[in-house]
């Protein structure tokens, strides 16, 4: 408890109260009639307006869209399931303008559709929500099927026996327990989708602006403090209230749960409705997901001469590309170490925030705390990394050219996931297994260990798989801190598309697709693990 | 509960100490990385994404001066710039490469640069040194914002490309212009302000109406207008960009020859040399800089020779200092400008949000 207290309060909270807070003073004085006068701008209202909506809208559709994915991935065996569970994660790595283009080049002139039904979807507000989805898709698959897989088939086959019909069965029994998941991913969607950035504008053009572009343009462009503050404390305003209803329906939902090991609740599928529901989620995944990724790895490949490797082969010489001190391919190493302790981090001060959450989760103080948890994702990594400008500059703690700052970043970001993730799980576990076991005299290190590590094992990998992911395509905080002599693979990429040139674009969309490998291969790794120990449960 | 507690403290410092062992373990063979060199001999140059340096013209400095550079970038230049006002008195680093003309009058007012002449200034042509007189500032680099047109479209269709800001509102170049969004792009905000020279403060308005009514197409950044909508670049041939005209550099064409391979003949884009906006970058010593006499021997080495003649290939930029030479490439790939349009520095400080706001309201809406 302690612990993810100091952390929030160091590296989020006193940061960012100090950047609003030189916002807001003018001269010795609260400056609160800015607060009004800036609100009261009809272009803000239009900004608050539109982002609230097509956060709702692209919540919405990422639920329709992904949670009959979920299941699939939960409830159903097929081959070659666990690479697409990684793969589906990888959008979540990628830099917005790489997937930018990619969705351009399908929803764009002369794009797939186009040349199907004549179709074009860019500057529309489709390209956005669908994009949304793309980016969102796994938060839905991992949160709620990670549940999903873990619920006791048999209760709702007990259902059936007693005469439910299939849907009663599901929605009695099934529906309440995932309930807590899916609105843990739905809110992670909104917040995702709420603070959108790069998707809204690069897809969007410049006539779409979410409040988040607002607060960049305010802070890094023009300095106007003052503004961004206000705009600071109404996005606070909004995620609060968001957070606020999450709080009041999730309560009295989360209960104890029968957890049995993923392995053994999935089947082959079976009758021609599966089948169908399968197929038709391949289909998703395959059009949402893998051709936009195909379309940037093909472009990897396409050589002046013809198909082939040569954009990879030149990543390995710094010599006469000067926007690096050192080879672009270096940044793959530089982005695994600052993902590996940003991901360690973020476990260990998630890991712990959720084990207090569980255990005393009903009180005032607790529920604040929780909310607190979920505010980073609703802040602007401007704000933040403006911020640590300011706070973090005096010995011991200036670390504002620090190698240091760019994980503790990245787990400001990753930390809610892996409360959000944990929290459902940890709250399932039978209490009266730790109190068992304490009364038989274990400490509570030995109760974590022998009763909740087991049960929360796979939780506690698809957190980590979460946080590793955010961590490694993390680009706001990143590329204000990031040291030029250890750039990290989104701000090489970000880098290279900065110049002209063909070689410099080849690289770019060839450090995309290892960016996008890295993520996958080292999701199947940490899928791997749970399927070797899984015999533990 | 208690001893939980411990226990997390000592994971979260074991993952600290982890994280620095393989951030370390990483690092090997480049000695200059951690903060070492307190002692004076390291001095720090804060600067935007778009610094760069070739390394043996770093290791020059060191052998000449004694001092090791660390660069630190910082977002781009409008970010990096707002980041030193806001750390003012106590700034990350002691020299702070990046400030150009459109963004000296915030830097200056300010106050966050120590006046010093760096020597050799008497090299640069008194045009470029727009703090002559308090030597806030020194100048490093130009560079031009012109619009630059596909080769091969006009080729194509027989039709001589744009010249000047008159021609683009022709209706044979319709809908073939993009352009960056103003407020968030300094390619963008640059060809606005050339449009403010050229058509003064009565007439810009009027010219980019005309503009919008010819199709131009803004985009939000510099990187989607050029790799994706312009239908000469490298990207954009690829994303299928159908826009022939684009808002960008007169050093972009030799950059189209440089990184090709093989290298054409000839550049496959080129500039309309009546479209552009001069831009002029500035470094200058940091108050409050732990490193004084670094930051200004520093600043001596940014307008020698030497690392005037490494920039142009590194950040395609030109050098400032007269006796610099271009490299061939510029030259030939490149174009002459030599009637760029400009607004003094306070002029766009004093304008530039209303102008921005007046543009948006104007051609987004």
């Amino acid at each position: 408890m302690a612990v993810p207290l100091a952390f929030f309060a160091l590296f989020f909270a006193w940061p960012v109260a100090a950047i609003v807070g030189r916002g807001l003073r003018a001269d010795g004085a609260w400056q609160l009639g800015r607060l009004t006068q800036v609100l009261g701008d009809p272009d803000i209202t239009h900004v608050l307006w539109f982002t609230t909506w097509q956060a709702l809208a692209s919540t919405a559709l990422t639920l329709v869209i992904a949670l009959p994915g979920a299941y699939v991935f939960a409830r159903l065996d097929f081959p070659g399931k666990q690479f697409l569970r990684a793969v589906v994660t990888v959008p979540f790595v990628l830099p917005t303008v790489v997937v930018g283009s990619a969705f351009l080049a399908l929803l764009g002139r002369g794009g797939l559709l186009d040349q199907l039904w004549g179709l074009r979807l860019d500057t529309t507000v489709w390209a956005i929500l669908l994009a949304h989805v793309f980016f969102n898709y796994a938060v839905v698959v991992r949160t709620v099927g990670g549940l999903w897989s873990q619920l006791d088939p048999r209760q709702e086959e007990a259902a059936r026996v007693l005469g439910a019909s299939r849907w009663t069965a599901w929605r009695t029994v099934t529906l309440p327990a995932l309930g807590p998941a899916v609105a843990a991913a739905a809110l992670m969607v909104f917040l995702f989708t709420f603070t959108s950035f790069g998707v809204v504008q690069i897809l969007g053009g410049p006539t779409f602006s979410t409040l988040e572009v607002e607060i960049y343009r305010q802070t890094a462009e023009l300095l106007d403090l003052p503004t961004a503050a206000v705009l600071t404390i109404a996005q606070f305003a909004a995620v609060g209230a968001v957070l606020a209803v999450h709080a009041w329906t999730v309560r009295r939902r989360e209960s104890t749960l029968k957890l049995v090991d993923p392995a053994h609740t999935a089947r082959r599928p079976r009758g021609a409705a599966q089948r169908t529901l399968l197929a038709s989620v391949l289909a998703v995944v395959a059009l949402l997901i893998l051709l936009p990724v195909g379309v940037l790895i093909e472009r990897s490949l396409d050589t002046p001469g013809g198909y082939g490797f040569g954009y990879y082969r030149a990543l390995q010489d710094a010599g006469d590309n000067g926007s690096f001190l050192v080879a672009p391919i270096e940044a793959i190493g530089n982005s695994l170490q600052y993902a590996l302790a940003a991901t360690a981090i973020a476990l260990v001060v998630g890991g712990l925030a959720a084990a207090a959450l569980a255990r005393r989760g009903s009180g005032r103080l607790m529920r604040g705390f929780d909310a607190l948890l979920m505010l980073p994702l609703g802040v602007s990594a401007v704000t933040v990394g403006f911020g640590f400008l300011i706070t973090l500059d005096e010995p011991p703690l200036d670390l504002r050219t620090s190698w240091i700052l760019v994980p503790l970043a990245q787990a400001l970001v990753g930390t809610p996931f892996v409360v959000r993730i944990m929290l459902p799980v940890l709250r399932a576990v039978d209490q009266r297994l730790r109190e068992a076991a304490a009364v038989l005299g274990a400490s509570p290190l030995r109760v974590w260990r022998e009763v909740d590590l087991p049960l929360v094992r796979r939780a506690l990998l698809v957190a980590a798989g979460f946080a590793f992911a955010v961590s490694l395509g993390e680009f706001g905080a990143t590329v204000f801190i990031a040291r030029p002599d250890h750039p990290t693979l989104p701000v090489a990429v970000a880098r290279l598309l900065g110049r002209a040139g063909d070689l410099n674009y080849g690289q770019a969309m060839a450090l995309s697709t290892i960016l996008m490998v890295v993520c996958a291969v080292a999701l199947l790794v940490l899928e791997r693990l749970r399927t070797d120990r899984s015999g533990e449960l | 509960m208690r001893s939980t507690t411990r226990l997390a403290a000592a994971s979260l410092a074991a993952a600290l100490g982890l994280a620095t062992l393989a951030a370390c373990g990483g690092s090997d063979g480049k000695k200059a990385s951690g903060t070492s060199g307190s002692g004076g001999r390291t001095v720090t140059l804060v600067s935007h994404d778009s610094f760069a340096a070739s390394d043996p013209v770093l290791k020059a400095f060191t052998a000449q001066s004694g001092y090791t550079v660390k660069v630190l970038k910082s977002g781009d230049a409008g970010a990096a710039l707002n980041q030193e006002i806001l750390t003012k008195g106590s700034p990350r680093g002691d020299v702070f490469f990046g400030v150009d003309n459109t963004l000296l009058s915030r830097a200056l007012d300010n106050g966050i640069f120590t006046p010093y002449e760096a020597k050799g200034l008497d090299r640069v042509p008194a045009e470029d040194q727009l703090d002559k007189d308090k030597r806030r500032v020194t100048p490093i680099d130009t560079g031009d914002i012109c619009v630059n047109y596909d080769k091969k479209y006009f080729a194509d269709k027989k039709l001589s490309p744009p010249q000047s800001f008159d021609d683009l509102i022709k209706p044979e170049y319709k809908n073939l212009l993009v352009t960056e969004n103003v407020a968030t792009s300094s390619p963008g905000l640059g060809f606005m302000l050339g449009s403010v020279a050229k058509y003064g403060d009565a007439g810009w308005q009027d010219y980019w109406k005309k503009l919008k009514a010819n199709g131009v197409k803004v985009d939000d950044g510099w990187e989607q207008a050029y790799n994706t909508d312009f239908s000469g670049s490298a990207g954009g041939k690829k994303a299928k960009g159908d826009r022939p005209l684009v808002v960008s550099y007169a050093s972009s064409p030799p950059a189209e020859v440089i990184y090709a391979d093989p290298k054409p003949a000839e550049a496959p884009t080129g500039v309309a040399t009546g479209t552009c906006f001069r831009q002029i970058e500035f470094a200058g010593l940091l108050k409050g800089a732990k490193n004084e006499a670094g930051g200004k021997a520093l600043l001596d080495f940014l307008i020698s020779k030497k690392f005037q003649e490494d920039m142009p290939l590194q950040m395609f930029v030109d050098p400032v200092a007269k006796d610099a030479s271009v490299p061939p490439e510029f030259t030939k790939f490149g174009a002459k400008i030599t009637n760029s349009a400009t607004v003094a520095p306070d002029k766009i400080a004093k304008n530039r949000d209303q102008w921005v706001k007046s543009w948006s309201s104007l051609v987004l809406k």
